[in-house]
């Protein structure tokens, strides 16, 4: 089969295996903040969420209705083949998820207000792209909610004021973030480079799986000071109350100009969809998050 | 905490009998509406023209539905709820005109529409948020779809529904919103944390 074939199919496939399964490691912190949350009403949602996430599977059918915008991260190998027919590839791909899966069609042209239909326009399905060593190619799809993007926010901090600026940013955005998006969340969290660029690293960080750790000792310990601290809000499940707020906070960095402290933080809600396939050269393919047989 | 089961249409008496944290189910007709329809379900009030059904005694639902057509039929395949906080702006009209009395969303909503619902006999019931196939199983059948030139998450989708729920009653028609409470809760433990994390001086 040629490249471009085999990109498209892979791309359908972790598109559907995203919308309709979530991966084993948020399950696990939703089955666990269900063991443990006190809140009558915070563990009736909570036991929605695992009864619709069995229910999904089960009927083969998208998790949430908000199939999300469709967003890409390309690890292409240097010396892998026909790189320039991935987008391509991507966007045939998109398409015919939208009408078999189906997905909801999610992209709307800001300036007619008209959707496309397809999930497809002007920049979306979005492509990050990332040259590395090798000769095969990576693919990552996430499918982003709506809700969650909604209370994403970037900012920048006085300099001087350092880490505790950044832990105060964060709070304050999960408190005024509230019910909003569809907690409990993810949190992607990222400080330096500029102001795109640290919402790009906090976006990319929530495709990291809840139970790995930054192995860098101090941020790790950041990112557990931040995920208590934002538990201890009340906000609950849905923001009806409760002691579930967040399921993992992912922190990650870029060094910063000397007179700018840009932050950012990515929220994802309950339904974390993200899923990866490796192609290799050859052709053959490995999927990476989901072990099932397509 | 009661449980009712309600059939559409819900008269006025029967939904100032609920108070929060009630959990309620619907049988009979919900009508989606996001941002667009109701917009659009304003302008039409406004301008004299008729909805495409009467929606008193009704549920509307922040929706927008994955769908799918066989030949002729339409399915609702995923049919979680959307953020209702955006709708606030639209919804003290929407249930002083419509006389809808059970508005489904997420997320809450807040003082104005609290206040409509207090002075007009409504309630708004809290679906979880992406349980999508949770309700779309609800749905027996899609009785029609409305406003379709608005795309299909904005269109109206009239839904027949049994049992759809659970619904946490979040804001009863006497004043109470749960989420209101619950920020103002959270803005108290705010200085617990601002503490926790050596924030304050």
């Amino acid at each position: 089969m040629e490249k471009a074939k085999i990109v498209e199919n892979v791309a359908f496939n972790i598109l559907k295996q995203a919308v309709i399964y979530l991966p084993d490691d948020v399950k696990q912190a939703l089955k666990k903040a269900y063991a443990e949350e006190t809140s009558e009403t915070g563990k009736t949602q909570l036991k929605a969420i695992l009864d619709n996430i069995e229910l999904a599977e089960k009927y083969q059918a998208p998790v949430c209705q908000d199939t999300g915008t469709i967003i890409f991260y390309v690890k292409a190998g240097s010396k892998a083949k026909d790189l320039d027919k991935i987008e391509e590839a991507l966007v045939n791909a998109v398409r015919k998820a939208t009408k078999e899966i189906p997905l909801r069609p999610n992209a709307v042209d800001p300036f007619t207000q008209k959707n496309s239909g397809d999930n497809t326009g002007r920049f979306i399905p979005h492509v990050n792209w990332e040259i590395v060593p090798g000769d095969s190619v990576e693919l990552t799809v996430m499918t982003k909610g709506g809700g969650s993007e909604n209370v994403c926010i970037t900012g920048m901090l006085v300099p001087g004021e350092g880490i505790k600026g950044l832990k105060k940013f964060v709070i304050d955005a999960v408190i005024k973030a509230g019910a909003q998006p569809c907690p409990p969340t993810i949190l992607g969290i990222a400080m330096g480079g500029g102001a795109d660029i640290s919402m790009k690293l906090a976006k990319k960080a929530l495709l990291k799986p809840l139970n790995e750790p930054n192995p860098n000792p101090e941020i790790a310990k950041l990112e557990k000071e931040i995920f208590e601290a934002a538990n201890m809000t009340g906000i609950g499940p849905m923001g009806l109350g409760g002691k579930t707020t967040v399921l993992g906070v992912h922190i990650d960095y870029a060094f910063r100009h000397p007179a700018s402290f840009p932050a950012a933080v990515a929220f994802n809600c309950w339904a974390a969809r993200r899923a990866s396939a490796r192609i290799s050269a050859d052709g053959t393919v490995e999927y990476l998050t989901h072990k099932m047989k397509w | 905490m009661a449980v009712y089961h309600l059939k559409t249409p819900i008269s006025e008496e029967e939904v100032r009998k609920l108070k929060v944290n009630d959990v309620i189910y619907i049988t009979g007709t919900i009508v989606t509406a996001r941002d667009q329809a109701h917009r659009r379900a304003l302008e039409y009030h406004s301008q004299g023209k008729p909805l495409p059904l009467n929606l008193e005694g009704l549920a509307v639902f922040h929706c927008g539905p994955v769908v799918s057509k066989e030949g002729e039929k339409w399915i609702a395949v995923a049919a979680g709820p959307t953020t209702s906080t955006r709708m606030d702006i639209f919804e003290d009209e929407f249930i002083k005109n419509f006389k809808v009395r059970v508005v489904i969303g997420k997320g809450g909503m807040g003082k104005k529409t609290t206040d409509a619902m207090a002075k007009y006999g409504a309630v708004y019931g809290a679906f979880t948020g992406g349980a999508a196939i949770l309700a779309a199983k609800a749905i027996k059948n899609v009785k029609s779809a409305e406003w379709l030139d608005l795309g299909t998450p904005e269109a109206l989708w009239i839904f027949e529904v049994e049992d759809f729920g659970p619904l946490a009653v979040a804001i009863d028609s006497h004043g109470n919103n749960i989420f209101m409470d619950v920020a103002k809760k959270v803005e108290e433990n705010k200085q617990k944390i601002y503490q926790k994390l050596g924030l304050l001086p």
